[in-house]
């Protein structure tokens, strides 16, 4: 007489964070472990006090830089390690330079934990890869049919637009964004030849650090007390979402705000962003990103975090997949604060 | 209809209002008169009527998007507004099809007349070719909920740039029961024929709440009278017949038809600015007893006898045909009170008798009685004043009486919809009653972006059951409640209703024991209401 004995799941979700119990290590977690494998350096996915950390070299400077002197390892994408018979490889995710989709295989199950990513080339960020899997970890951040991205091309032109427009009347074109990764898809995005870039020190911080790694990004000015604010009309200014409205921006006078987000897609938040513009931006995948990608990987488990998890999940079990839910401490993007990575 | 949405979204995103009326100034050289006259008609509220349920427009949404309904449902919530979660949930548009706004206007129109597959069908196809604001616009436009973050005052504004005309003389064009079906651009913005409608009222002046007493000056310089708490109304007699305005621009005529008979004391050419009273043995009633005669299309006979109405007369805007706004408010007065001397008693309109003292203190002692005579306050007009369109600052000031107010604690809390949608907003507040706690009132004003974000997130941590949209949370945070009015109402568990609550004040300092009590707004029913 023969059993089936189900496998056990290759990871479990843990107090502690994302957990593989053959390999002992865990993925992105948020309280302090002995072994991290990181997919990429946003704050609530590299956090401080871990005991060994693993992440892509890309994303390597931005958390020795956040996290300070930490004993981290690198990977090239699509190297192979081996830990207690389990296989580590990371994958592009199109998230943030560096970031990474962590593939796991044991015993031929594959496990994928896609940390954050999205499907569309930001002219930045290595492009998402699929990777196939029997089950696959999931964000959910814009987990709805009502988030649709703005093409990128469009994007482009509305940002220009916006800026060469307020450069001819002599405004400051004041852009509100994320320190990393959107802030320089950004400045990738925008044509300099339309006047002088400032930058907020958070988000020079970041860019010196890509640049030191091979990043090209458009010449910038970090704007310091002494800087003569008048000379520089009709700068675009990057700026992090807190400073777009505090006492650090009425230096620029006049000037036109924006912000960009993926949550500028709804005019209730841009609203009360109370911003003139709102451009929608995001570096996470919208809905039909989410469903391509989930659909590429061929994978039948799907476990969805943060976001619309449980819409999301139900949406996915009425397509045919074993989804889940799976609660995590990821800030993500989310609508409450718009502040987080 | 892309020149209208590219209108919108300026409008939508800038929170300057230079760039706003620069933006529909721009709008208004440029687009058709058809176009022009949609958009003044939209901008001043004049929406076209609702085409289809909103129900119908969900599963249609759905079935076009090919996703389940119940995703639409929970896309909704987050989205806030249903015409914009229709335009985002849709799939991209295929081609575009560039009608003007006064063509998809008259598509609307057209679909509202045919039954309810051709209806269907049409509506489909305008979703599939037209873009997401557009798209937006376009079902904004079916569900009969156009509204826009200008006001009228803006709009006309721009309007005066663009066609070089005084603001006030538009503004005055612009009112009256027009539509772009009954005129047209010509007729409305271009001529200057005063008898074009009979109907027109002139705009109301609008008083602010007075700001500093010590900068008005000597009492002698102002008429003062009370500001009666009743409607706002604005009578119009020419050429035998009568028309009765409200301040919203809702034609009231046939809701008081006890002022039919004015027609027979008062001269053709004869506007009148008053208050429309309940009002009996020479003394107005309270509010209450206006309000059960608001909303009624048809007023019987028991209303009429129970409540009778009458025009408390303010200001005189025009006299023997002629408009007489531009001459002093003494002028002006002088001639009213000659007119309605020679009038009957009889007649269902009386004059707003003019308060007097020697010092302000005399005043201000004259409105601390006001709520004996179910008056607000009182209203100081500078003698020599025109009658001015609009809230305009200096001549005219309101000098309300102090809010009714109350301590009560919330027990029930809702998100609130469009720029709030998510946050908690609408609040629903109790009273203690003994050892229990007797909910009396909901209210969703008054306080802080700030102050809503803290009670959100401590909704969100400690909320204990959830009714549908409504969570109950524990009875934890006092407010002290404003109001203007109270009233018995049979249908709330406490017995009465408030009339505009809101929340005046965070008690953060005030301990949930110490809050008032039913006996407590009993009392006030009993001497207010
Ligand atoms: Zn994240
Ligand atoms: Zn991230």
């Amino acid at each position: 007489m023969h059993y089936l004995v189900p496998m056990a799941d290759l990871l479990s979700f843990t107090p502690n964070g994302i957990y593989c119990e053959i390999g002992d290590f865990y993925i992105d977690p948020w309280r302090p472990v002995p072994r991290a494998l990181i997919t990429h350096g946003h704050a609530d996915h590299a956090r401080p006090g871990h005991g060994h950390y693993l992440a892509t070299q890309t994303a390597a400077p931005v958390m020795r830089h956040r996290l300070g002197d930490i004993a981290l390892d690198t990977v090239s994408y699509g190297e192979t390690l081996s830990r207690n018979g389990v296989s580590i490889s990371f994958h592009p995710a199109g998230h943030v330079p560096g970031s990474a989709q962590i593939r796991l295989e044991h015993k031929g199950e594959i496990w994928v934990c896609s940390g954050d990513y999205k499907t569309v080339d930001d002219g930045l960020s290595e492009p998402f890869e699929p990777v196939k899997c029997h089950a696959f970890i999931t964000e959910s951040t814009f987990g709805l049919p009502v988030f649709k991205w703005t093409p990128q091309d469009t994007l482009a032109q509305q940002i220009n637009d916006w800026w060469a427009s307020n450069a001819a009347n002599g405004t400051f074109s004041m852009l509100g964004c994320y320190a990393l990764g959107k802030a320089q898809r950004l400045l990738r995005t925008v044509d300099p030849s339309i006047g002088p870039i400032l930058t907020h020190g958070a988000i020079e911080n970041t860019n010196q650090i890509l640049r030191a790694q091979g990043i090209a990004l458009p010449d910038t000015t970090l704007v310091t007390p002494e800087l003569d604010v008048a000379a520089q009309k009709g700068a675009l200014v990057l700026a992090t979402p807190s400073a777009l409205n505090s006492t650090w921006s009425r230096r620029f006078k006049p000037h036109s705000t924006a912000f960009a987000s993926g949550w500028m897609a709804l005019r209730g938040v841009r609203r009360r962003r109370a911003a003139d513009r709102g451009f929608i931006v995001s570096d996470h995948a919208d809905w039909t990103g989410l469903n391509a990608a989930i659909a590429q990987t061929s994978a039948e488990r799907v476990f969805v975090t943060h976001g619309y998890t449980s819409v999301f999940s139900k949406w996915l079990a009425e397509q045919g997949y074993d989804a889940q839910v799976v609660q995590t401490e990821f800030d993500g993007e989310t609508l409450e604060t718009g502040e987080a990575e | 209809m892309k020149d209208f949405a590219n209108l919108f979204t300026t409008l939508d995103q800038t929170t300057k209002t230079t760039a706003k009326v620069n933006a529909m100034a721009a709008y208004f050289r440029t687009a058709t008169d058809a176009d022009k006259l949609w958009c003044i008609a939209l901008f001043s509220g004049r929406r076209p009527k609702r085409v289809i349920t909103t129900t119908l427009l969900r599963e249609w949404a759905a079935e076009q998007a090919g996703l389940p309904l119940w995703l639409f449902e929970e896309s909704y919530p987050i989205v806030g507004d249903l015409a914009e979660t229709i335009s985002l949930f849709l799939p991209p548009a295929v081609g575009h099809v560039d009608r003007p706004l006064s063509g998809w206007i008259a598509e609307l129109q057209r679909l509202s007349a045919l039954d309810e597959a051709q209806r269907k069908a049409g509506i489909l196809h305008a979703w599939s070719v037209l873009p997401q604001t557009e798209r937006f616009l376009f079902t904004k436009l079916l569900t009969g909920g156009f509204r826009i973050g200008v006001s009228q005052k803006l709009m006309t504004r721009a309007l005066a740039r663009a066609t070089d005309q005084d603001e006030a003389v538009l503004t005055h064009k612009l009112m009256g029961k027009w539509t772009p079906d009954t005129t047209t651009w010509n007729a409305l913005i271009e001529s200057n024929d005063p008898t074009a409608d009979l109907s027109r009222p002139y705009p109301f002046y609008l008083a602010y709440g007075l700001e500093d007493l010590d900068k008005l000056g000597p009492v002698s310089d102002w008429f003062i009278d009370r500001k009666w708490d009743g409607i706002r109304g604005q009578l119009i007699i020419r050429d035998g017949q009568h028309h009765l305005w409200s301040r919203g621009e809702d034609l009231m005529t046939d809701r008081f038809p006890e002022l039919a008979q004015l027609i027979d004391v008062l001269p053709n050419g004869t506007v009148i600015d008053g208050e429309i009273l309940a009002f009996k043995n020479e003394k107005p009633m309270s509010f209450n007893a206006l309000q059960k005669r608001i909303g009624r299309k048809t007023v019987p006979k028991s209303v009429l006898k129970d409540a009778p109405a009458i025009l408390m007369a303010y200001d005189l805007l025009e006299y023997d045909g002629q408009d007489i706004r531009d001459k002093p408010l003494e002028t002006r007065r002088s001639v009213l009170e000659t007119l309605l001397n020679s009038t009957p008693k009889s007649a269902p309109l009386r004059l707003s008798a003019q308060v007097t003292g020697d010092t302000w203190d005399d005043i201000a002692n004259i409105r601390a009685t006001s709520r004996d005579h179910h008056a607000e306050g009182l209203m100081l007009k500078r003698r020599d004043s025109p009658y001015l369109s609009g809230r305009k600052k200096g001549d005219w000031w309101k000098w309300k009486i102090d809010p009714l107010t109350i301590d009560a604690v919330m027990i029930y809390a809702q998100a609130g919809s469009g720029r709030r949608a998510n946050l908690f907003t609408d609040f629903t507040f109790a009273v203690k009653n003994g050892t229990d706690l007797v909910p009396f009132t909901k209210a969703y004003s008054g306080l802080t972006d700030a102050e809503f974000r803290q009670i959100t997130a401590w909704v969100k941590k400690n909320t204990q059951q959830r009714f549908g949209p409504v969570r109950q949370v524990p009875a934890e945070h006092v407010f002290e409640i404003a109001f203007e009015g109270i009233q018995p109402s049979p249908r709330h568990k406490s017995g009465i209703a408030l009339r505009f609550p809101r929340m005046l004040r965070w008690r953060h300092d005030k301990p949930v024991d110490d809050i008032n009590t039913l006996d407590d707004l009993k009392q006030m029913l009993a001497t207010y209401g």
